[in-house]
């Protein structure tokens, strides 16, 4: 792997870079205070929407030109999300920020919220006029409460400063915007769960249809969409859906940001122009680790099937790039891991995780990702036979497609490419009861 | 429920709808644990009263979320991520080194009732991997073994 590390790129053939959107402001002092929004012209969007009353049907016309898809994992396209919320609904519809991140490997909502909250303000604000709500929730994932405190923080500069509230730049533009704070549970990234939970239930999916959009919270018309997003929004306005769309490739317009971790040099956030080679971006996270060769990478996200280092060394980041190996964008979670690296132990941890976050509504998953859990464990201690990776398969895929929720299908996953890709890692491992690296 | 508690769960409350006091079970249980360190019954019946729930709802809440503890959990709970982005960064180093130090496992309170350790998920923060939150707030990141003494240190 190091010499397609240190392989001269062509950049004059791809030539994609790193390029901050939703990060933009992350280089500079005082990165998420409101001043320095204001400094690269932050909230002139929705000034410029709000005085000259923009017809929200070309605001929409030009977000789906840009072709900004939902970065929270499921790609749906922005602008037709949006174009499914009722216009003449006579009463409150609300739209929602997901930033509870949870799916292991993703931190990109926790940096946005760090460094750039004003920018997912005003995308918020003009997906409320768009969509004309008049109430918006950015619900924060659990376990970053200093990030949530810094949000109300943000909030609070921008209802200070005139920017949410009543009668927004003397418009009569109204829209509140607050912060919830979840409290540890994966499954309320998903948007019925979340709904669910800003009710103040249990986090448990919706059957759909009916959706969000028609019944949301309350039974109110509801969007949801991931800070990423929201926080897109404003730059494509501001630049146009051509200028956002060409920073991409065919498919997957515009940047995106990739968190890396595990096993590189410099784990963090890559918000990187879609279609930049694999290569490029493992490069631009310091590389493997410790001079180590590459063993496997998950792109998304443990819900995005894994891919051995040989297949994707070639491969592009975008949608069709991925997908064309089998894998997907996901939430840009990418998970990279050594040729130290023992398989039946990452999935071992995985499933764990799946188990413990399945919320309990569906049989399927409920006790499928405990099966799963604990034939992984029983091949780990040294106890299972070969047939017990043909039982991994059959109940993974048992569990898949046949849930409420994307979190049985996100549940499979890992086990069915695990096995796909690595089939030999657990046989020997079976054989031996032991590992087959250290 | 005392004052100050009352005041920050009303904050909470008017985030939402004035008949949708619910949506603020999250927040209010999540006060009421900060000031005690864990959810007792009594907090629970307190929740269920003030926000006008049977008191089984707000049960099944605390129940769910995993952030939330119902039995004590000593001064300081260490929550620490051995998912798969700290487990490549060998969190089950920093673990052992814990259970080693504190002389106990996950889910015990050390005996002078000081700390209490237990396994969380992705707590979506792998930059900073290994790593881990004291009572649920503060985060510690890239550890290692001598930032881990240091923190015992500095946890009075």
């Amino acid at each position: 792997m190091n010499e397609i590390v240190d392989k001269n790129l062509d950049l004059e053939i791809t030539n994609k870079q790193l390029f901050n959107i939703c990060l933009r402001t992350k280089p500079l002092k005082n990165s998420n205070s409101l001043e320095t929004y204001k400094s690269i012209g932050g909230y002139e969007q929705i000034k410029k929407i709000l005085k000259n009353k923009l017809d929200p049907q070309q605001l929409i016309d030009e977000i789906k030109i840009s072709g900004l898809r939902g970065r929270g994992g499921a790609g749906f396209p922005t602008g037709i999300k949006w174009s499914f919320m009722p216009r003449d609904y006579d009463g409150i519809k609300y739209i929602v920020c997901n930033s509870d991140e949870g799916e292991p490997g993703t931190f990109k909502d926790r940096d946005i919220i760090r460094h750039n909250p004003h920018q997912l303000i005003e995308g918020m604000l003009i997906g409320a006029y768009i969509m004309n709500a008049q109430v918006g929730y950015n619900y924060i994932h659990g376990e970053i409460w200093e990030e949530y405190v810094s949000f109300e923080k943000a909030i609070d500069e921008a209802r200070k400063a005139g920017l949410l509230g009543k009668n927004i730049f003397g418009s009569g533009f109204n829209f509140e915007l607050h912060a919830f704070h979840g409290y540890g549970a994966y499954i309320c990234g998903e948007e019925t769960a979340l709904i669910e939970s800003i009710e103040g239930k249990k986090g448990q999916p919706r059957y759909k249809p009916p959706f969000p959009a028609t019944y949301g919270i309350y039974g109110k018309p509801t969007n949801v969409n991931n800070t990423e997003t929201y926080a897109s929004i404003p730059w494509i306005i501001e630049n146009g859906g051509q200028a956002f769309m060409a920073h991409g490739v065919k498919n997957s317009g515009g940047t995106k940001i990739f968190s890396v971790s595990g096993h590189v040099e410099k784990p963090g956030n890559y918000e990187i122009e879609l279609g930049m080679p694999f290569e490029q971006l493992l490069k631009e996270a310091g590389g493997v680790w410790k001079g180590r060769k590459l063993k496997a990478v998950i792109p998304g996200g443990p819900s995005t099937p894994v891919v051995p280092a040989d297949i994707i060394k070639n491969a592009t980041i975008d949608y069709d790039g991925l997908a064309k190996i089998g894998s997907s964008v996901g939430a840009g979670s990418m998970i990279v891991m050594d040729e130290t690296t023992c398989m039946v132990s990452a999935l071992k941890r995985l499933s764990y995780f799946f188990y413990e976050e399945s919320c309990g509504q569906c049989t399927p998953c409920r006790e499928g990702t405990g099966w799963v859990y604990r034939i992984i464990s029983r091949i780990y201690q040294g106890q299972a036979t070969l047939d017990d990776l043909d039982l991994l398969t059959d109940v993974s895929k048992k569990i898949s497609g046949r849930t409420i929720c994307a979190l049985g299908d996100a549940a499979a996953t890992p086990v069915l490419s695990f096995i796909k890709h690595f089939r030999d890692e657990f046989e020997v491992f079976i054989k031996n009861g032991k590992k087959l690296v250290n | 429920m005392i004052e100050k508690l009352r005041k920050l769960i009303d904050k909470e409350i008017a985030k939402y709808p004035a008949d949708k006091k619910q949506s603020a079970v999250i927040a209010a249980l999540a006060i009421m644990q900060h000031h005690r360190g864990w959810l007792s019954q009594e907090d629970i019946s307190d929740v269920a009263i003030y926000l006008d729930m049977p008191e089984i709802a707000v049960l099944e809440v605390a129940t769910f979320y995993n952030m939330f503890d119902l039995k004590p959990v000593g001064k300081y709970k260490l929550s620490i991520c051995t998912n798969i982005s700290c487990m490549l960064r060998d969190a089950d180093q920093i673990v052992d080194h814990l259970k080693k130090t504190l002389k106990i496992d996950f889910n015990e309170i050390t005996k002078d009732g000081k700390f209490c350790l237990k396994e969380s998920e992705c707590m979506g923060a792998c930059e900073g991997a290994p790593l881990l939150t004291v009572n649920n707030q503060k985060m510690y990141e890239h550890l290692d073994i001598k930032k881990i003494d240091q923190l015992l240190k500095d946890l009075k």
